[in-house]
């Protein structure tokens, strides 16, 4: 069944000997490929298209980190994950990163001994019925069959959330979005809760995607980002600022239209030192200074990124909300390249 | 013991006699092999340690102690998201034991019947049982774990469908049973003076049922008596005495008694809001499993109690016969109770793979001991190791429980020999 749980367990318990060494940037670079741990299929974030590559916005950020690492955006093994086997596969080295809708919380930081580093959507948790319920609030959903994905931190505010309003449920526990697709739409329960932007993604496959409702209500606050284990600072370093160089390139104008002619130098410093023509910054962390070209790029800046997968003008269509840049009311926002 | 002295010289012992010495060479290499033995398990657990030291973490239980935050759907004892790891785990353990439980009960019946119907004379009946069981046995278990989880999901009406003036489906059994693509709902039975609960500290087990269990035990007992009375007078006088009356009573009448004294009644399932309430409801999780798991195991269960009566020779069939007993009383009394011998010891391995496939509940996400301490627990906590250890040594336990339960019970039924 869980083949990452059981190997996990077996390579933590006897055979993989020093996974937690600062190796992993040479490890991944002798390699040359990146073990990226992605979800099974959520639309628009991760999943395979009709010839088996995988896109999405989540995906795009392994490939952005391949491209500045190895310099190759499909030097990249992606590794499907669910929310049990995902932690194990990441901890027991069977992937160099996660970049699976997951979400940061001080335990998962903490106790379970990974580095989050960044947010690369601010998520929320809701429900989705069918309109036929004629149910407009999640208030009304007492004594409600509930699909929730287990391992999650969806299952731990359903559980929180239906207690604090003294509602019942009936949870019904599912290991992948794809399974929980089909016994929602098969019925087996009434209600479908995770992420909205997942809720989202999952109505836009459907056949009569007006036929649900995403409920008004946002239980949690879920900011999910990439994460790597504890204990090798370079290489959470580099996924961190792959991810920064994405979000501050929207910032600073930096398309995937104009990087060619930027990247030749500009008179702003702050372009400069991103792309490479002042400063070494790639340097300091073991790259070369066109790191963040080469990501950029991929698929562009992290407005483009997402504009591209989940934007609104996609069958997702999620606008950006929490996730514009801080100059435009959002939470999007880089440290500085300096 | 007499004791002759200076006869054959002592030999005096060498080194090389650990080698070429046959008397010494077995020591040798059993010493030897056991020494890497443990070598392997010291560098095993050294290793395990330091890995651990390197991703700096400790090994401790002390997450069980912590609160859970999850729901289960299906528990057998009192269980909210803010009880401990521990308290969850044991609701695991409990829905893994009642699975078990179920599946072991309906693969025998399951088994019996379809060994003993394949040797039918009846070559249709036969050859349908040849069909069930190579069919079932020859497709993995997940696989029909998985269809029976689909069937009642796909195939069966919403709770919605019996909703309204005119609704589209309705329930089974003069409205006592719905089948609902969410499980089924089955009347319960409550009592309107029942005794209430005791109080252990955590579990509280209903004195109804103690009651009801207490007094149908009594009854067997007394009516073990009954019977053996009946034989006693029949040795002495050669008259059988008619006990069928009698035995009814003694097994009914207390039982009946109790019931009426509790003011037992059913509590039907009803549709109210979302899902239907009342009753005792049977998710899909558990039905696919419990079919899954008993139907497919019943097909190997067929084989062994086919070989245990194929074992029998065909004489003391014959003999039963030409004593004008009827073919049914020849399986019950004379074959059956012979072929058991032959049948008990393949069988408790079948009860073992039962109780250790339950694990394969998370598929259909039913909440066993895989899926609360081995998944849920673990993937919260990130204690892989202590948890799949535990995990592990609870299974063994069940097992050799299981496995000593049917060995008594396998000396009991075996051929004595004097």
């Amino acid at each position: 069944m869980n083949k990452s749980t059981f190997l996990g367990t077996l390579a933590v318990g006897a055979l993989a000997a020093g996974i937690a060494s600062a190796q992993t940037l040479n490890d991944v670079q002798s390699r040359g490929e990146l073990n990226c741990g992605v979800s099974t299929g959520v639309n628009g974030f991760s999943a395979p298209d009709a010839n088996g590559v995988w896109q999405g916005f989540d995906v795009a950020v392994c490939r952005a980190v391949a491209a500045a690492v190895l310099d190759d955006p499909n030097a990249v093994n992606f590794v499907p994950t669910t929310g049990q086997t995902r932690f194990t596969a990441l901890a027991s080295g069977e992937v160099d990163m996660l970049a699976r809708n997951t979400t940061w919380t001080f335990s998962r930081d903490v106790d379970l001994r990974f580095t989050f580093t960044g947010i690369n959507y601010y998520d929320g948790q809701g429900f989705m019925v069918d309109r036929g319920l004629g149910v407009s609030s999640a208030t009304e959903l007492d004594g409600a069959t509930v699909c929730i994905q287990t391992g999650t931190t969806t299952e731990l505010n359903l559980a929180d959330y239906f207690r604090v309003n003294g509602m019942d449920y009936e949870p019904v526990p599912i290991e992948t979005n794809a399974e929980a697709q089909q016994q929602y739409l098969a019925g087996a329960c009434d209600v479908y809760t995770t992420d909205v932007s997942g809720l989202a993604a999952t109505r836009a496959s459907f056949e009569n995607p007006g036929d649900h409702v995403i409920l008004p209500e946002v239980i949690s606050k879920e900011p999910l980002g990439p994460l790597v284990r504890h204990g090798d600072d370079q290489w959470a370093d580099i996924v961190r600022w792959v991810l920064n160089a994405l979000i501050a390139a929207e910032e600073l104008g930096v398309t995937s239209t104009n990087l060619a002619e930027l990247a030749a130098g500009t008179n702003n410093p702050e372009i400069n030192r991103l792309l490479g023509t002042e400063g070494n910054l790639g340097e300091m962390f073991g790259l070369d200074n066109e790191w963040a070209v080469r990501a950029l790029a991929v698929g562009g800046n992290y407005g483009e990124i997402f504009a591209a997968n989940i934007g609104e003008q996609t069958p997702i269509g999620l606008a950006r909300g929490l996730n514009a840049q801080w100059t435009q009311g959002g939470l999007m926002y880089s440290p500085p390249f300096r | 013991m007499a004791v002759t002295q200076g006869e054959a010289p002592r030999e005096s012992f060498r080194l090389s006699m650990l080698l070429y010495d046959t008397r010494y060479r077995s020591y040798t290499i059993q010493i030897f092999a056991l020494m890497l033995l443990m070598l392997g398990a010291a560098w095993l657990i050294d290793n395990t340690l330091r890995n651990l030291q390197a991703l700096g973490k400790d090994f401790s239980f002390a997450f069980l102690w912590n609160v859970a935050g999850y729901d289960i759907s299906q528990r057998p004892i009192e269980y909210d998201s803010t009880m401990t790891h521990g308290r969850a785990a044991v609701v695991g353990f409990l829905n893994t034991i009642i699975l078990a439980i179920m599946a072991c009960v309906l693969a025998t019946v399951v088994g019996v019947i379809a060994g003993v119907l394949r040797l039918s004379n009846n070559w249709m009946v036969a050859r349908l049982m040849t069909v069930y069981v190579e069919v079932f046995r020859n497709i993995p278990t997940l696989l029909w774990i998985l269809i029976f989880g689909a069937i009642m999901t796909e195939a069966m009406p919403p709770p919605s469908a019996f909703r309204g003036d005119e609704p589209t489906a309705s329930m089974a059994f003069f409205d006592s049973v719905a089948v609902t693509n969410r499980g089924v709902y089955v009347p319960a039975p409550e009592f309107s003076r029942g005794l209430g609960a005791l109080d252990l500290g955590g579990v509280q087990p209903s004195l109804n049922a103690i009651a009801f269990i207490l007094v149908v035990a009594l009854s067997i007992w007394a009516n073990r008596r009954l019977i053996a009375h009946a034989t006693r007078v029949q040795n002495a006088t050669g008259v059988r005495p008619k006990t069928w009356w009698k035995s009814l009573l003694i097994l009914f009448g207390p039982v009946i008694l109790l019931l009426w004294a509790l003011g037992f009644h059913l509590s039907y399932p009803e549709l109210r809001g979302f899902n239907f309430q009342g009753g005792i409801h049977m998710r899909n999780s558990l039905i696919a499993m419990w079919l899954g798991l008993g139907i497919y195991t019943g097909a190997f269960i067929a084989e062994n109690v086919r070989a245990g009566i194929l074992a029998i020779s065909k004489g003391q069939t014959e003999a039963a016969f030409s004593l004008g007993l009827q073919p049914g009383k020849t399986m019950r009394l004379v074959i059956l109770p012979q072929a058991l011998r032959v049948i008990i010891p393949p069988l408790i391995s079948q009860y073992l793979n039962i109780t250790k496939n339950t694990s394969l509940g998370l598929a259909v996400g039913y909440m066993d001991l895989r899926s609360t301490l081995g998944g849920i627990t673990i993937n919260q906590t990130g204690r892989e190791l202590e948890g799949m250890m535990l995990m592990m040594l609870i299974y063994l336990l069940i097992s050799l429980t299981i496995s000593g339960a049917m060995n008594v019970y396998n000396s009991r039924v075996k051929l004595k020999e004097r």
